[in-house]
């Protein structure tokens, strides 16, 4: 057979991103991220346990610059998961699976994502 | 016609032999996750602060050492349920897949266990 530079399916490089593309893999990525944090919430109620030494070196690091960082990024995580984890539902039951519906939720679960996130940091900072 | 046998037909398990089980157990801790990780989200809002003796009030008191026990447990499946699907998705050589299967599973129940124990010794005061 001869060798050719056709590209294979799925062809994601060359589609352009519909909003119902990005809003999957951020459910994908997002799951995986939370999947690491859930290490660090383990961590959390350990360090607890062992006593505030321990405990102390642990919020010493998630309350400094890098520790913020990735705890907004979880945060995000957490949100977005959780919102589009209800669309997912809402699809299951049937609904809300036309072209149009589904692009307007997966806008409405991004938005609504930074939204909560940003008024979560408000309420906690 | 169809090729499939009248018993696999009335078992409705297809090729996998699990039928809908997996994508059930995902959808049911889904929402026992989206309950107890609002809960966890807005109890940490309201936390007074962030110091030792303040988690430690938090987390010994009998109704949240109750809900985080139960949230320790629905993430852990979850994640493991999540984690998993990832695994069989996008790596393919036979060995790595059955590698990181086990330890994925391994890691999801170790954390799960490291996390009732924690909760148990702080809300017993032990």
């Amino acid at each position: 057979m001869t060798k050719n530079d056709r590209p294979l399916s799925p062809h994601l490089s060359i589609y352009r991103w519909p909003v119902t593309m990005a809003s999957s893999i951020l459910h994908r990525g997002t799951g995986v991220a939370l999947a690491v944090g859930f290490i660090v919430f383990v961590g959390w109620l350990f360090d607890a346990a062992l006593g505030p030494d321990t405990y102390d070196a642990f919020t010493g690091f998630m309350g400094s610059g890098p520790g913020i960082l990735l705890l907004v990024g979880w945060s995000y995580a957490f949100f977005y998961h959780l919102c589009n984890g209800v669309r997912h539902l809402v699809w299951d039951s049937g609904r809300g699976l036309g072209k149009r519906a589904s692009t307007a939720s997966g806008w409405l679960v991004i938005v609504l994502s930074v939204v909560v996130t940003a008024l979560f940091w408000l309420v906690v900072s | 016609m169809s090729l499939r046998s009248p018993l696999g037909r009335v078992l409705g398990l297809g090729s996998a032999k699990h039928g809908t089980a997996h994508w059930w157990a995902q959808r049911v801790s889904a929402v026992a996750m989206a309950f107890l990780g609002l809960w966890f989200v807005v109890s940490l809002a309201a936390l007074p602060g962030f110091a030792h003796a303040d988690a430690v009030a938090f987390i010994g008191h009998p109704v949240n050492a109750v809900l985080l026990l139960l949230l320790s447990v629905a993430m852990a499946y979850h994640s493991w349920l999540g984690v998993q699907v990832v695994i069989e998705d996008y790596v393919h050589a036979h060995v790595l897949r059955l590698v990181l299967l086990f330890l994925s599973r391994f890691a999801h129940i170790f954390l799960a266990v490291a996390a009732v124990f924690a909760i148990l010794k702080i809300g017993l005061g032990a």
